[in-house]
């Protein structure tokens, strides 16, 4: 529970800056003696690191998919390039500032080819986008498993990757995406976003380049994709272009449609969620598969707007579900 | 040469199954906009429905195939009525999820039932087991017969869109909606029919790939299906003649790619393809340009 209150805070304004400061570095200190503690044991770590992992997707996804109203199926495929660059130069450099500069470098080369991708493929509207950025993660898969096969090893894959990833690193990492993907939602440009995805057409119209802003949502978020990849091919020692196909395309998109499209702390609840869902089915694959499948049916049936709609977890919000709750119960007395 | 017409021949056979997929494709994106990415699982529906038949009943082969297409019919109406129809005036993004959320739900459910494990379908027996030479070209039994179905299938197909009072709906529908239940159609009933058409065309496809390749498996709907569609994107989305035309270019150019390159480029290449196309005339082949208005 430490954790979904660290990672809510980075976006929620019941506290001052300064307070928020005082708060994650509090819940930094707390997990990091429960895990010298050996209370939280490497087992219940990994779990956290696939959460910290899953947030940042989610979190940059929201921003393409929920924010600026760009459907894309291609996440998988910035996350790969992410994983594969850090990877390939934590082997050859295993040091810290290897694995720093992997990171950097994979998040820079995964913006690389967003910026690539996007320029054209972004003239393209909803479906044919979704259908483009899918081919475009194949595309990159074939890549990584048959074209680069020199440095990537193939279908086989890399593995023996120096871990560097520990609870600081992905702290900072899954904290500062957070934060710093709500200041780009709070910016100018980020608000221009919205206003594209709420009309792109009447945005174009108050003088928005829709393109400009699009391309930056979508670089944005391929940079934050390559971070996420860097985190996992650090933490889990092995990477294979098989694990970035569609399928975890789509294990993204799931989280920030559960979460609500449109709201940053959404995503991070349901990453918190169906990562816990997806340990305690570990066991039975398909099972999770076609509870992500019904999922995603009955959402889109019953509450298409996910958890949290585009609301943000606010103190506030809290109150007014609160009163609404004694409000209910009140009416029925 | 005739390494070349060789070539072609598998290409129009493999072309055939894409184009009888796409087919499915572009009906229903004509009608409702929609991609529905469960199409290429009701394929797969069709190849293990087929295999049952095959195998379990010992049915011949015609037989299997009407059954498999009209089981994969009702599959495909069941479909509409629960998960797209209650989303009729829904955002196509919304629509577009929940139908990645049907083809999920039917790729794992499947896996549950049948297991992971690739199935084989049973060896051909008579006729369709024999291969015909002409000059020093190899046609098998089971090319001739995936060939000739499909023509069939699409002539069939054609004389439904064009001469029949449903078909006139169809079209009636995909023109204009609110026109057309302006005119008395029944909208909901034309769309149920489009995708009873549309999935009886993916379930023959998945057993006429069944008996070609003689290997299925729950997940084989993934590929082919994304490869149909951008088949129908490549003739034009939502019109019919499109998609036959653009289910054989894939089905040649994957043949081609893969007898003359290196068959591990071969969906690299028609991926690349889909995205040439999208940037360079995303209305596709025969399509028009459309202007969007405020």
């Amino acid at each position: 529970m430490v954790k979904k209150l660290v990672n809510t805070t980075g976006n929620v304004k019941w506290l001052s800056p300064a307070g928020k400061l005082v708060a994650l570095l509090l819940a930094l200190v707390i997990v990091q003696v429960l895990i010298s503690t050996n209370i939280i044991n490497d087992y219940i770590f990994a779990t956290f690191v696939t959460i910290g992992i899953n947030i940042i997707l989610a979190v940059s996804l929201n921003l393409i998919t929920g924010f600026t109203g760009q459907f894309s199926l291609g996440h998988a495929g910035f996350m790969s390039i992410g994983a594969y660059t850090c990877a390939i130069i934590t082997l050859r450099y295993s040091t810290v500032f290897g694995f720093l500069g992997g990171v950097i470098a994979g998040a820079v080369f995964a913006a690389f080819v967003g910026v690539l991708v996007g320029l054209p493929t972004l003239r393209l509207k909803g479906d044919y986008l979704a259908i483009a950025t899918l081919g475009m993660a194949e595309i990159i898969k074939i890549l990584f498993r048959n074209v680069l096969e020199d440095i990537t090893n193939g279908a086989a894959g890399l593995s023996g990757i120096p871990q560097y990833v520990n609870w600081l690193w992905l702290f900072i990492f899954t904290a500062g995406t957070v934060t710093l993907i709500n200041n780009f939602i709070k910016s100018s440009p980020g608000r221009a976003c919205i206003s594209i995805r709420e009309d792109e057409i009447a945005a174009e119209a108050m003088g928005i380049n829709s393109t400009k802003y699009k391309v930056m949502a979508f670089v944005t978020g391929a940079f934050f994709a390559g971070i996420a990849g860097a985190i996992y091919a650090s933490y889990f020692y092995f990477i294979s272009p098989d694990l970035f196909g569609f399928q975890k395309s789509i294990d993204i998109l799931v989280i920030v449609v559960l979460g609500g499209m449109g709201s940053l702390s959404g995503s991070v609840v349901s990453a918190i969620l169906l990562a816990l869902i997806s340990t305690y089915l570990q066991s039975f694959p398909e099972l999770r598969m076609i509870i992500y499948g019904v999922l995603l049916v009955v959402i889109m049936l019953f509450r298409p707007q996910g958890i949290m709609g585009s609301k943000e977890l606010s103190l506030s919000l809290l109150q007014k579900w609160i009163q609404g709750i004694r409000r209910k119960n009140g009416g029925a007395a | 040469m005739e390494r070349f017409l060789q070539q072609v021949i598998n290409g129009i056979s493999l072309g055939s199954i894409y184009a009888l997929i796409a087919l499915g494709y572009t009906m229903v994106y004509g009608i409702i906009k929609l991609i529905n990415f469960a199409h290429g699982d009701v394929y797969m529906i069709g190849a293990y429905v087929g295999y049952f038949c095959m195998t379990t009943l010992k049915l011949g082969f015609f037989p299997s195939l009407l059954i498999s297409m009209l089981i994969c019919a009702l599959l495909g109406i069941t479909i509409e009525k629960i998960a797209y129809k209650p989303l009729r005036d829904a955002t196509r993004i919304a629509v577009l999820i929940t139908a990645i959320g049907v083809s999920l739900f039917i790729e794992y459910g499947t896996m549950f039932f049948v297991k992971p494990d690739p199935r084989s379908y049973p060896p051909m027996t008579g006729f369709m087991a024999r291969s015909y030479n002409l000059g020093n070209l190899v046609f098998s039994a089971q090319q001739i017969l995936i060939i000739s179905i499909t023509i069939v299938l699409m002539i069939l197909l054609q004389f439904i869109v064009k001469k029949t009072r449903i078909g006139k709906a169809m079209r009636a529908v995909s023109l204009d909606r609110d026109a057309a239940q302006l005119m008395g159609i029944s909208v909901d009933k034309t769309i149920s029919f489009t995708f009873l058409v549309g999935s009886a065309l993916a379930g023959a496809a998945g057993i006429l790939v069944g008996i070609y390749y003689n290997s299925i498996n729950p997940l084989m709907g993934i590929i082919p299906g994304l490869k149909a569609f951008v088949a129908a994107v490549f003739g034009g989305i939502g019109i019919i003649p499109g998609a036959m035309i653009g289910g054989y270019f894939i089905g040649l150019v994957e043949v081609m790619v893969s007898g003359y390159g290196n068959s591990m480029y071969r969906d690299a290449v028609v991926f690349a393809i889909l995205i040439i196309i999208l940037i360079v005339k995303p209305s596709g082949l025969l399509g028009k340009e459309t202007r969007e208005k405020v």
